[in-house]
């Protein structure tokens, strides 16, 4: 190879790695300006979702506080399913403790973990639950979803002295919980890991009051 | 035929993306389980190959060959990873729905194959017409098998239309069957196989008749000269 035929090679390279470079740039700057015209508009998204999600469980009368910012993570794989900090939303009312929300898991659902938001009264009644995201089979285990059956509504008002220990389980399995047609493991999943939740809160509901909110928040499943 | 007529023809029916170039499939059999849902990915993929079409048909003069293919994947990125910001901030709860299909848009083979097929070596009114009907091919496949699938398995159409179109969309819901059980099949992963199975056979029902048709024309008129 001659050496003007290596230089050749060589201007070639790099006019097409300035070209190539020059994409990079453009494409770059087409998704710094889609991401700095969203931001705002994304953040307020997500948090319009979880109020809502929050607020489906909590009636907004009922506390005068913003749920989205009275924010805390805890850990504890035992009772909450992951070991990944889940979050506990406070609602409170004139400063007194109104209810606790709690994104549990559960990790013995039929495809994956089931993520949950379980609403606990202060004095330890459920508020209600509502599922935020599973992948259990369409048509038989999604019925715990309340876009498709009012399955889940069956924990309102319940505690862990109501029913008692033993009959939080399905009907079938001789306890106190409506099962599902054609699915079993999802709602056994949903029972036992609503009750492990109300058993945390019981153990630990000082500390999920009191501890103050956390500044900066990390994203979160719901 | 002008070639923006055969554009169109092509796009919409003899080379659609899901029936015969059978590009795309992932998303296609994932997210065609309600007609909304087919309806949101097609709309995105349309809007991605308008965009990336009409980019690289600009640009087809200025780059080199030896890196036309990093470019149209830098241009392709670029375009879905805007897109995708869009919807997360103007279409949330059915961007949330969709998921990670919107961003797997990039990894749609008929993307860089219409970049590379056609839009580099046509100019930007034709790549523009292409991207569109090309889309809105595949987009009709995905609403078509959605449609299937959404009526036999959950025997509604348009659930959830609120979505895509607002609150007052709510009442576009069709309920089909009143109190329907559902058939599982359809809505599970092979119901779509068997669905876009059927719709590719029918579609090849009808070429083949249309052959029939205008060969026995061609024949009556030949028997009639003679």
């Amino acid at each position: 190879m001659t050496k003007s035929n290596a230089m050749l090679i060589v201007r070639n390279m790099i006019i097409s790695a300035l070209l190539l470079g020059l994409f990079a740039i453009s494409g770059t700057a087409i998704v710094a300006y889609t991401f700095d015209k969203t931001k705002l508009r994304i953040a307020e998204n997500e948090r319009g979702t979880i109020v809502k999600s929050l607020h489906a469980l909590i009636n907004p009368n009922e506390h005068d506080n913003d749920l989205y910012a009275d924010v805390i993570q805890v850990r504890n794989e035992a009772l909450l399913g992951v070991d990944e900090p889940i979050n506990v939303y406070r609602a409170r009312m004139k400063n007194q403790p109104v209810a606790a929300i709690i994104n549990s898991s559960s990790p013995e659902g039929y495809s994956g973990n089931i993520d949950l938001l379980v609403a606990i009264q202060v004095d330890g009644t459920l508020a209600g639950v509502r599922v935020v995201r599973h992948r259990e089979t369409p048509g038989l285990g999604d019925g715990i979803d309340i876009e498709r059956s009012n399955w889940i509504l069956g924990f309102n008002g319940k505690s862990l002295t109501n029913p008692n220990e033993k009959s939080w389980r399905v009907k079938r399995d001789g306890g106190a919980f409506d099962q599902m047609t054609g699915a079993t493991i999802t709602p056994r999943a949903i029972i036992k890991a609503v009750k492990k939740t109300l058993r945390y809160y019981a153990d630990n509901k000082k500390m999920l009051f009191e501890t103050p909110a956390i500044k900066a928040k990390t994203k979160d499943k719901t | 035929m002008s070639s923006y007529q055969q554009t169109i023809r092509d796009g919409m029916w003899n080379n659609n993306v899901a029936f015969v170039q059978l590009l795309g499939l992932c998303p296609l059999l994932a997210v065609s389980n309600t007609v909304i849902n087919a309806l949101g990915l097609g709309l995105a993929t349309t809007l991605t190959l308008v965009a990336t079409n009409v980019i690289v048909s600009m640009i087809r003069n200025i780059v080199r060959p030896e890196i036309r293919i990093p470019v149209f994947v830098l241009i392709i990125a670029s375009v879905v990873t805007a897109i995708e910001l869009a919807m997360n901030a103007w279409f949330h709860e059915l961007y949330k729905i969709l998921g990670i299909f919107i961003p797997l848009i990039v990894t749609n083979c008929s993307i860089i194959a219409r970049a590379e097929a056609f839009a580099s070596r046509n100019n930007v009114g034709l790549s523009f017409i292409d991207g569109l009907f090309m889309g809105l091919g595949f987009t009709a496949v995905l609403v078509l098998l959605g449609a299937m699938r959404e009526g036999l398995g959950f025997g509604t159409l348009l659930s959830q239309a609120h979505l895509m179109f607002g609150e007052g969309a709510r009442g576009m819901t069709i309920v089909l069957f009143e109190d329907y059980k559902g058939f599982l099949l359809a809505i599970l992963p092979p119901g779509a196989f068997l669905g876009l199975g059927l719709l590719i056979a029918l579609k090849n029902v009808i070429d083949k008749r249309a052959v029939e048709n205008k060969t026995s024309a061609i024949h009556n008129q030949a028997t009639a000269i003679s």
